[in-house]
């Protein structure tokens, strides 16, 4: 385990020398000009206007009708892919016929339909929050079917054979086995509603920060629209490093 | 009134029967189906109270079925087993446990609570699990290991837990399957002299599924010899050992006699087995079916 601690350490720094190597080649392009700053704005221009966004007011608005849509979005997917998951997989005659079918839907590219949700939901936060939840819906239903129908066998006959409960085998059995391929869904359902969220804010909306990005892009404002793109990265990066702790602190348990 | 006392003596019958199977067939699939095993054929079997009886046959003449019968994870499809006299219509974990082929440790608790959570599911008080967990664990010389969770130790380590654990679990009689399968041949020594001891401390009775002659010469009282599929009880061997054995038993020329005596026995089943394997019609299904 010790040479396995050690090896974290240089792929920590390595995944950190990455991201410090494409700032500095941003710095670089942008001092000397080599792309025009309409594309590229330089990283000092980007953090004026960060701090301008910040300082205007309606910075926190758009953080905030696009953080509660994406809170909305996954909490819905979350709740009805386990849901409808964990009834599917109750029979081996239902995995059989829904399995293939939720994978299907979640193959077709649902982007395609986003118009129809504009329609019906309006061009408010709702169409959004309709959006990402059904987009994150999948792979939490998909991840577990996939976990509570791949439970060993030999497990639930061990605890059949203790005498263990139906609410006793869900408890010790079902759920701790299933739990790392929920708990896999339950992480990429979360970056799917992230993702679609301010896709579908930039696409079509009247606030939030994907809004805000698309708006800045129109009006030809490339140190305004970094400003946003930088926002929105460094807070994905937060976000990951907050799932992936939780998701390992859950594992232990 | 008497006479029994020496006809004891010499018969081991005195020992009340605590198993009984009488008339047990298993067919898998519809019997009108061309699909359909007939796994059990009429099978009746007494075992009483302390003995070490092993299910011993090829592969698929349905000694696991038997054994599943028992304990009541598979339904006979004609005939009754009881166990105590009651009829066993299910898992009777108040009676009965297991101990299964593949380590069903559960992976996600560490050794201790293995053990807890199989007490619960027994329902066992909970002022006697730890009581109960680390003598059965002391029997195997694994108590230093009570925190570690099962992929820490090795298959050899796992399996041994998981014997103590049908061990710590409060029944009067232990049912294992192929428990040692998995092992190297030494380790499956080392674990079958353990278990010879166990016995004689505990006084549980065991049925023990193998394939292997020389595990169940070496274990056994009696050993149920069954033809190939459908399973039907050949013949029935005695050892007359007495509990704990030691390894030097194997060195005695009983042992070997009675190791060829079974292989002779065997050996016309085995073939008989194979070529049922070989022809997909008179063997269609599985070929794990034990």
């Amino acid at each position: 385990m010790n040479g396995k601690e050690g090896n974290t350490l240089a792929t920590r720094a390595i995944q950190v020398g990455f991201l410090v190597a494409v700032g500095l080649v941003w710095w670089a392009l942008a001092a000397n000009r080599m792309v025009t700053p309409l594309f590229l704005p330089h990283p000092e221009a980007v953090w004026r206007a960060f701090a301008r966004l910040v300082s205007g007011g309606q910075f926190w608005s758009a953080v905030g009708v696009t953080l509660t849509s994406i809170v909305q979005a996954y909490g819905i997917a979350v709740v009805s892919g386990l849901a409808v998951g964990y009834l599917v997989s109750r029979s081996r005659y239902s995995t059989r016929l829904f399995e293939p079918l939720i994978a299907a839907c979640f193959a077709v590219p649902i982007t395609l339909f986003f118009p129809i949700f504009i329609l019906v939901f309006g061009i408010g936060p709702a169409s959004k929050v309709a959006y990402g939840a059904v987009y994150g819906f999948f792979p939490v239903a998909l991840n577990t079917i996939a976990g509570f129908s791949g439970v060993g066998a030999h497990y639930v006959k061990a605890a059949r054979s203790m005498g263990a409960s139906r609410s006793q085998m869900f408890r010790h059995v079902l759920l701790p086995a299933a739990f790392p391929v929920v708990v896999t869904g339950l992480r990429i359902s979360f970056f799917i509603c992230f993702a679609s969220v301010l896709g579908g804010e930039a696409i079509s909306s009247a606030s939030g920060v994907g809004n805000n990005i698309a708006h800045a892009a129109e009006l030809m404002e490339p140190a305004r629209m970094f400003a946003w793109i930088v926002f929105v990265i460094v807070t994905a990066i937060i976000l990951n490093m907050v799932v992936s702790h939780v998701e390992s602190r859950g594992r232990e348990h | 009134m008497n006479a029994p006392a020496f006809r004891a003596a010499t018969d081991g019958s005195s020992s009340p029967v605590v198993i009984s199977v009488k008339n047990v067939s298993k067919r898998f699939g519809e019997a009108k189906s061309n699909q359909s095993v007939l796994a059990l054929d009429n099978v009746s079997l007494d075992i009483r109270k302390g003995e070490f009886v092993c299910l011993l046959g090829p592969s698929g003449c349905g000694k696991s079925t038997l054994l599943n019968i028992i304990g009541g994870l598979t339904d006979a499809s004609s005939g009754s087993a009881r166990i105590d006299g009651r009829e066993i219509k299910g898992p009777t974990p108040d009676a009965i446990s297991f101990v299964f082929q593949e380590s069903t440790l559960f992976p996600w608790y560490t050794i201790v609570e293995n053990f807890n959570i199989a007490l619960k599911f027994q329902g066992v008080p909970q002022s006697e699990w730890s009581d109960r967990t680390m003598k059965a664990l002391k029997s195997v010389g694994m108590a230093t290991f009570a925190n570690h969770y099962p992929n820490q130790l090795s298959v050899g380590m796992r399996q041994r837990v998981n014997m103590a654990r049908g061990i710590a679990l409060k029944t009067d009689v232990l049912l294992m399957d192929e428990p040692f399968a998995a092992l190297d041949e030494q380790t499956r020594m080392v674990l079958g002299e353990d278990l010879s001891t166990l016995l004689a401390e505990t006084g549980k009775t065991i049925v023990f599924v193998t394939h292997s002659l020389a595990e169940a010469v070496f274990l056994s009282d009696r050993i149920i010899v069954m033809t190939a599929r459908p399973g039907r009880i050949k013949t029935v061997v005695e050892v007359g050992e007495p509990h704990p054995r030691s390894p030097d038993f194997m060195l005695e020329p009983r042992f070997s006699e009675l190791r060829n005596e079974l292989y002779a026995l065997l050996r016309d089943e085995i073939r008989a087995a194979t070529a049922a394997m070989r022809d997909p019609v008179s063997a269609p299904v599985s070929l794990h079916g034990g």
